[in-house]
C-alpha cells in the first residue's frame, strides 16, 4: 500500500507530476482552485499507487509527500 | 617600537597585517602594485590569504565574500580600478559589510596618467556607487599617518559595518619615511551576523542587499544613515595649523597639505598671517573645524591636485560665510610651495 | 506507512516564487537533498546570483550570500579561501554565469577553486522577461531576438562545460537535465559528486543543469519539458566533459 499527499496550497498546477506517474493515476482535479487560483494535482486511484515517488521527484515545489 | 624606513605602499600593507587583516585581493595597477607584492610575500608567512584576482571587479567581490564570513578583508587599487570596484562597493555598503579599500590616486579621467592626483575626491565622498550610502574616507598625508588611518579604518569599519577607504595618492604611496607599527591585533569583536556556517547552533544568516519591498529597503537605508550621523558626531578629524590668528586659511589634504604647509610657513616668515586646515577624514568632513576658523579668518584658499572638488565641501561647511578661493594643479602635476605662496600673497592684498 | 519522499530539511518550508513548472525548484531540491545526505548544512555557505534565483537565500536553510550579477564565483572564492573547511556553492543562471560573469567563471575554474557551481541553463533571461541569453539557441525567439537569434547578428550560444573542461583547474564539468525522472536522478548524482570533489579538495566542480522556462518560452510546463528534449539537448549534449583531480600530478587524471 502506498499513498501520496499533495499540498493543496503549495501546488501550482504545473502538471509535471502527471507526466511522471508510471501508473498514470496523477491528474489535475478541476473542481476546486487553491488560493492562488491553480487547479491542483491529485491521485485519482490510491489503490494503484506503488509509492515510487516519481511524481514527487518531478514536482518543482516539493508539494507531494509520498508514503509507503 | 622600532622605527623603520618604509615605502608608503608597503607601510599600508604592513599596517593591514597589524590590524589583523586576514585576506587581500588585488590586481596590478600603477602606482599601488607594491601593496599586492608585499602582501603576497608576507601573507604566505603570516598565514593570511593573498590572491591576485582576474580584475578589480572580481577582487572587490572576493572582499565581499570574505567580509560576509566576518573576516577582516582588504583590497587596493588606483583610480581607474576604483571605478571598476564601484558596483561591488555599493553592494558591500548595502549588505552592511566592513572592509578596507585603498585608492592610491593617479591622474584621470580615463587612463589618465600615473602621477599623483586627488581628482577622485568626489568619487570617494559623494558617489562611489549607486544608491544612498557613504564610506569612511581617510586622507593620510604621511607614511606614519597611512599606518594610523589603516588601523582606524579597520576598527571603525567593523564597528559600523561599512566600507572604509584610505584615499592616498601616488606620491604618498611611492615615498619612503620612517614609520612605527602597532602590535598585531589578535582579538576581534564577535560578528554574530557573519555567514560562516550556522553549525546547527543558530538560524541561518543572510548577507544581502536586495529588498524588493520599498519600505523595507527604505528602513535599511535609514538605519545606515543613523549610523552615519553617529560617525559624523564622533569621528571627524582635522589638523589645525596656525589657524587661531590666521587671516588667510589654506585648506588641503593628503600630499597637497604638505606643500600648503610649506607655503603657510613661507607666508608667516614674511609677516602674512596664514594658517592651514588639513582634513584627516574626508567623510565625515570636519565641518566644526571650518566653522570655528570661519569666525576669525578673512578668506579660505583651497588647494587640491584636481580642478577643485573638496572646495564645495569647504563652502558648504561654512555656508559661504567667507570667500573660498581655489588653486589647483591636475593631471599629475604636483604644485610647488612657491605657487601656493604666490596665491596667498595675491589674496593678502599683495606682499606686506 | 513510512514517508519515503518529502521536502529535504535544508530546504526552507516556503512556497517559492518560481513560475508553475519552472524546474529551478527541482534543482534547489536536489542541492538540498545532497546537503542533507552529506549532513553539511551547518558548514555550507551558498551564494546566489542575480536572476530568477536571486531570492534563493530564502529557500536554502544554510547561510547564504547575495552576489552581484555575475560575481558569485568571485564571492565564493573570497568565502572559500578564508573558510577552507566550509562547503561553498554558487547557484547561477546562464546570464549570470556565461554573460556578465564569464571572467569570474573562467578564472575560478582555472584557479581550481574548491567550490561547487550549480549552473542552471534555460537559454533565457527569465527574471527580466525573456531576453536573449548567452545560451539562447540559434533561431530561438526571445524579447531581444524577436525574429529568432541570427548568429550573424548575435553570435552563437556558449557550451560552458566543454569550454571549462579545457582548464586544468576544472575537476568536474558535467551537463545534466531535469526534464525526466531518470535524468533528475542522474543530476543529483552529479551534484553529489561535485560536493564530494569539494570535500576531497579536487578543484573546481560545475554541474550545468538544462532547465525549463515555460513563461518566457511561451510553452506550457509540460511542453517546455519536451522543448528541452527536442531543442536543447541536441545543442547541449548531456555527459561528463571532465572528471579528474585538478591537482593530480598528471593532468587529467
Amino acid at each position: 500500500m502506498a499513498k501520496i499527499t499533495v499540498n493543496f496550497e503549495k501546488c501550482k498546477g504545473c502538471a509535471l507530476c502527471t507526466t511522471a506517474c508510471p501508473k498514470k493515476i496523477v491528474e489535475l482535479q478541476k473542481e476546486k482552485r487553491n488560493r492562488k487560483g491553480y487547479f491542483t494535482a491529485v491521485c485519482i486511484d490510491d489503490e494503484k499507487c506503488i509509492g515510487c515517488a516519481m511524481c514527487a521527484t518531478m514536482c518543482p515545489d516539493c508539494a507531494i509527500i509520498v508514503e509507503k | 617600537m622600532e622605527r623603520n624606513l618604509m615605502k608608503g605602499n608597503e607601510a599600508l600593507a604592513e599596517a593591514a597585517i597589524r590590524a589583523g587583516c586576514k585576506c587581500f585581493f588585488g590586481y596590478p595597477i600603477t602606482p599601488q602594485t607594491e601593496i599586492s607584492a608585499y602582501l603576497s610575500k608576507r601573507f604566505q608567512k603570516e598565514g593570511g590569504i593573498f590572491l591576485q584576482a582576474e580584475s578589480e571587479i572580481a577582487a572587490i567581490n572576493m572582499v565581499l565574500g570574505a567580509a560576509s564570513t566576518g573576516v577582516r578583508a582588504m583590497t587596493s587599487s588606483s583610480s581607474p580600478g576604483i571605478s571598476l570596484k564601484s558596483e561591488g562597493i555599493s553592494y558591500i555598503a548595502g549588505s552592511d559589510l566592513p572592509c578596507v579599500i585603498i585608492n592610491v590616486q593617479r591622474g584621470g579621467p580615463g587612463l589618465g596618467g600615473i602621477q599623483p592626483s586627488q581628482a577622485d575626491y568626489w568619487q570617494a565622498t559623494k558617489a562611489l556607487g549607486h544608491g544612498d550610502f557613504q564610506l569612511l574616507v581617510y586622507a593620510p598625508c604621511s607614511v606614519q599617518e597611512m599606518v594610523d588611518t589603516v588601523t582606524k579604518a579597520f576598527d571603525l569599519a567593523d564597528e559600523y559595518r561599512m566600507p572604509a577607504m584610505i584615499l592616498a595618492d601616488g606620491l604618498l604611496g611611492q615615498m619612503m619615511e620612517p614609520v612605527t607599527f602597532p602590535e598585531k591585533k589578535e582579538s576581534f569583536k564577535d560578528k554574530p551576523w557573519a555567514a560562516n556556517g550556522h553549525g546547527g547552533k543558530r538560524e541561518h544568516n543572510i548577507i544581502n542587499s536586495l529588498y524588493l519591498q520599498p519600505d523595507v529597503l527604505e528602513n535599511s537605508v535609514k538605519a545606515r544613515f543613523e549610523r552615519y550621523e553617529d560617525i559624523k558626531a564622533k569621528y571627524a578629524e582635522a589638523e589645525m595649523y596656525l589657524t587661531d590668528d590666521a587671516d588667510i586659511i589654506v585648506t588641503a589634504y593628503g600630499a597637497t597639505a604638505r606643500v600648503a604647509k610649506s607655503a603657510v610657513n613661507m607666508a608667516r616668515e614674511q609677516g602674512i598671517k596664514a594658517g592651514l586646515i588639513r582634513p584627516i577624514t574626508l567623510w565625515p568632513f570636519p565641518v566644526k573645524e571650518y566653522q570655528k576658523a570661519a569666525e576669525t579668518a578673512k578668506l579660505f584658499l583651497c588647494t587640491e591636485m584636481s580642478m577643485g572638488q573638496m572646495i564645495d565641501d569647504v563652502k558648504l561647511a561654512i555656508n559661504c560665510s567667507k570667500p573660498v578661493e581655489f588653486y589647483g594643479r591636475t593631471g599629475g602635476v604636483i604644485p610647488k610651495p612657491s605657487e601656493i605662496f604666490e596665491e596667498i600673497k595675491k589674496y593678502n592684498g599683495g606682499a606686506k | 506507512m513510512a514517508v519515503v519522499f518529502e521536502k529535504p530539511k535544508s530546504m526552507a518550508d516556503v512556497t517559492m516564487h518560481y513560475c508553475p513548472g519552472c524546474t529551478h525548484g527541482i534543482i534547489h531540491r536536489l542541492v538540498c537533498e545532497v546537503i542533507d545526505e552529506m549532513g553539511i548544512e551547518g558548514d555550507t555557505i551558498g551564494i546566489c546570483p542575480v536572476g530568477c534565483s536571486v531570492m534563493a537565500y530564502d529557500y536554502f536553510n544554510c547561510d547564504m550570500i547575495e552576489a552581484a550579477h555575475g560575481r558569485a564565483p568571485a564571492v565564493a572564492t573570497g568565502v572559500k579561501r578564508t573558510n577552507p573547511d566550509k562547503f561553498v556553492f554558487t547557484y547561477q543562471g546562464d546570464g549570470d554565469l556565461a554573460a556578465i560573469g564569464t571572467a569570474e567563471t573562467v578564472h575560478a575554474a582555472t584557479r581550481g577553486e574548491n567550490i561547487v557551481v550549480i549552473f542552471v541553463n534555460n537559454t533565457t533571461y527569465g527574471m527580466t522577461g525573456g531576453q536573449m541569453a548567452p545560451t539562447t539557441l540559434p533561431g530561438q525567439v526571445t524579447q531581444t531576438t524577436p525574429y529568432g537569434r541570427d548568429p550573424k547578428l548575435a553570435g552563437y550560444p556558449i557550451r560552458v562545460c566543454e569550454m571549462l573542461a579545457t582548464l586544468r583547474g576544472t575537476a568536474l564539468a558535467q551537463r545534466v537535465a531535469v526534464n525526466t525522472v531518470p535524468r533528475i536522478k542522474e543530476a543529483k548524482k552529479a551534484i553529489r559528486k561535485a560536493f564530494e570533489n569539494q570535500r576531497d579538495k579536487k578543484g573546481f566542480s560545475i554541474v550545468e543543469v538544462l532547465s525549463t522556462c515555460p513563461t518566457n518560452w511561451g510553452l506550457s510546463p509540460v511542453d517546455a519539458l519536451k522543448r528541452l528534449e527536442d531543442d536543447m539537448i541536441p545543442y547541449y549534449p548531456l555527459g561528463v566533459y571532465k572528471d579528474a583531480d585538478a591537482f593530480s600530478e598528471k593532468e587529467g587524471e
